[in-house]
């Protein structure tokens, strides 16, 4: 009885140190978020207001969709519609082919991440360098995010260091977070006088304006999209807000959910072409308008990736962004995974114990829960159900519809009690090798009302 | 006012004391308490498991026998949570129009909610950390969830002030999940222990003598590790701390 979360799970758990450091940090990142949000009285009022605004707008997105592009258009942008991966990867790739780029720096987007875009273009002879700290480390690294936030939340700063030492020069041995990050920024520095184009993603883009706004803590969207002279933006056809009055509701919610800050060090609107330059959007759905038809999971499409969900999953944070199979791990990552591919991605169904937090703190109160709830209803019809907890299903099932037999079951059960140890904790129970099992009692309730031992006092 | 008095599968077997807490909690403020023979399960474990449609069944032959109260009442805060949230769609399947739903509540919530009790006979001169369940804080809303800005409550602390003696404390991540989550501690066992051992360890830290709540499964599954590890603390529902003077 185990799915590939489980086993990667156990793996994860057998370095305690590192799980109660990732468990705690992510904690704390919660707690922050709980202080910003209960210094706004009108909190719960807000993400109500982010609910209705984001499920009118997915639910009118031709008209939002195109309101944005004209508008866009307007301005003197670029549109391009990508309806999977693979068109928006070519886009780019010939956005850049035509301008003769050989260099793309980009700050953070987990687009770009589901679209597997750094691939691509370096097997296209593209050098394209990821400008976020946090990405840039593990570019450097080789890895993918653990998380869709703190993307290299798994790594400590001495990991870090050791990285920076072989990749970047620095001294031996030395990780103060303030050295290492000063050699990042010059090493950045250079990628971003040199680079020909920049690349960000987006986290809103607002209907009324055709204006695309980018959140970052460390302003490397700016430097990107202020040296190169163009700019292409990767976004998902689900970021539309319809007005920049409805937009501030949202950059309310976002930052406070997701670091515990009470916004982003930068929020960036970015609306046309610096002169001399171009300005192009890509504009995604590589599934998305599928997710619009689906009633179970339509709300997935309001996720704004705060990363919320991720820091207060009691799974998660002990389990680590990898012992997911899917790209963005959690909550939302369970279902946004499964909308993907719900064969191939099914083993994540098993890491969640249904605590509904993750529905409490989400900005935007989407069901997540509750949806993995329902996953979990269809995976024998994926073939993928558990066959162990499917027997054990159909054996309750069968003891419970007939009280007979139950009462039966409840008179005996307290035999089990005095199994040999061996017997009972073996291979086959679970439970037994991090708890004893409940002891039954001599006599059951039922039992015990009668006999009439439950009675009136008077 | 007659009440179904619901003794769930795993209580029934393993805590039958629980179900007598709160049979003379209910008997001596004066309702009229019956217990359906027939009872059995509610039908949870299988469907967070994902096989919910093994609880129809057992969802229909539920309702059929507890319809007749004016209130279905449990000790146990995720049965009733279950009932109360999923039985209506469940029983939809059937064309069976659900009457229990609206009825169930868990024991806490109808001695706080509908008999509004204010004094309690007894004394429990102990120091209790509060369990807040999952169910019972985010679906039945027996406190204030950690998670929202709304005004902080709890029911269950509410009903332990009666009780003469008792000091209530609560621990750390005040309503962080124990692990049990019925399948999820067989299929997910290693990051449920780990759970479980990470929350008996917050409840021991407040000092507490005993670890108390509205969910005895929750219970069911700290008292697995503290036994396991041979930790110093005790357990005990929330109505029999609440029943010490009857």
């Amino acid at each position: 009885m185990s799915t590939k979360h489980t086993k990667a799970a156990e793996r994860f758990l057998s370095d305690k140190q590192q799980e109660t450091w990732h468990n705690e940090t992510l904690w704390f990142v919660r707690e922050k978020r709980d202080r910003m949000a209960f210094s706004l009285p009108e909190w719960e009022d807000l993400r109500e207001m982010a609910n209705k605004i984001k499920m009118h707008t997915i639910t009118h997105l031709d008209k939002y969709l195109d309101q944005f592009s004209e508008k866009a258009e307007a301005n003197g942008v670029i549109v391009h519609w990508a309806k999977d991966a693979a068109e928006h990867n070519q886009i780019v790739l010939d956005i850049l082919h035509g301008l003769n780029a050989k260099k793309m720096v980009k700050s953070k987007s987990m687009l770009t991440e589901e679209c597997h875009l750094n691939d691509f273009l370096i097997s296209h002879g593209i050098d394209v360098i990821e400008s976020d700290l946090g990405e840039r480390i593990l570019q450097l690294k080789g890895e993918m995010p653990s998380h869709i936030v703190l993307p290299a939340i798994h790594l400590k700063r001495q990991q870090v260091g050791e990285l920076f030492e072989d990749k970047l020069h620095t001294e031996k041995g030395n990780s103060d977070p303030t050295y290492l990050t000063r050699a990042a920024r010059q090493h950045l520095r250079n990628e971003f006088l040199t680079a020909d184009v920049g690349m960000t993603g987006c986290n809103f883009g607002v209907a009324e304006t055709g204006d695309v706004v980018v959140c970052t803590n460390e302003g490397n969207a700016d430097m990107g999209t202020s040296m190169p002279k163009v700019h292409i933006v990767s976004m998902g056809l689900e970021k539309i807000v319809p007005t920049v009055q409805s937009l501030g509701v949202f950059t309310r919610l976002l930052a406070r959910s997701a670091t515990g800050q009470p916004s982003t060090t930068y929020t960036s609107h970015f609306r046309k072409p610096v002169d001399g330059g171009q300005m192009h959007y890509i504009i995604v759905d590589n599934g998305r308008s599928d997710i619009l038809g689906n009633k179970e999971h339509i709300q997935t499409l309001k996720c704004i990736r705060c990363g919320a969900c991720m820091n207060t999953c009691p799974v998660y944070r002990r389990s680590g962004g990898f012992s997911y199979t899917y790209f963005i791990p959690g909550p939302i990552g369970i279902n946004l995974g499964m909308l993907r591919h719900p064969k191939e991605y099914s083993d994540n169904v098993s890491a969640c114990s249904l605590c509904y937090s993750c529905n409490n703190v989400c900005p935007v109160k989407i069901d997540l829960a509750d949806q993995i709830y329902r996953w979990r209803q269809n995976l024998d019809s994926y073939g993928k159900a558990d066959p162990l907890k499917k027997t054990m299903s159909a054996g309750l099932k069968f003891l419970f519809e007939r009280p007979g037999l139950y009462n039966f079951a409840l008179k005996f059960a307290p035999l089990v009690n005095h199994m040999p140890h061996f017997m009972v904790y073996n291979g086959l129970n679970e439970w037994g090798k991090g708890r004893e099992l409940p002891r039954f009692a001599k006599e059951s309730f039922t039992s015990m009302w009668k006999s009439g031992k439950v009675k009136p006092k008077k | 006012m007659k009440v179904g008095l619901f003794i769930p599968c795993y209580v029934n077997a393993v805590f039958p004391e629980v179900g007598v807490a709160s049979y003379k909690l209910l008997d001596h403020l004066g309702v009229e308490v019956d217990y359906p023979m027939d009872q059995t399960c509610c039908g949870q474990s299988m469907a967070n498991g994902g096989f919910e449609d093994k609880a129809v069944p057992l969802a229909k032959k539920f309702d059929q026998l507890f319809e007749k109260y004016d209130y279905v009442v449990a000790p146990s805060a995720s049965c009733v949570a279950f009932v109360k949230e999923n039985y209506p769609r469940l029983l939809k399947k059937e064309d069976h129009l659900c009457q229990t739903s609206g009825k169930i509540y868990d024991i806490c919530e109808f001695l706080h909610d509908v008999l509004k009790v204010d004094r309690l006979p007894g004394k429990f001169p102990h120091k209790v950390s509060v369990h807040n369940s999952c169910h019972g804080v985010r679906e039945l809303h027996l406190s204030s969830a950690s998670e929202l800005n709304i005004p902080k409550y709890s029911k269950v602390k509410d009903l332990l002030s009666l009780v003469e003696g008792v000091e209530v404390l609560e621990p750390q991540k005040v309503d962080e999940c124990c692990g049990f989550g019925g399948m999820f501690s067989v299929e997910e066992s290693a990051i449920s222990s780990c759970m479980g051992e990470d929350k008996v360890k917050n409840h021991i830290a407040t000092g507490a003598e005993y670890i108390t709540g509205a969910d005895s499964s929750c219970l069911m599954h700290m008292e697995g590790v503290v036994d396991r590890q041979k930790l110093p603390i005790k357990f005990i529902h929330v109505v029999e701390i609440l029943a010490a003077g009857l």
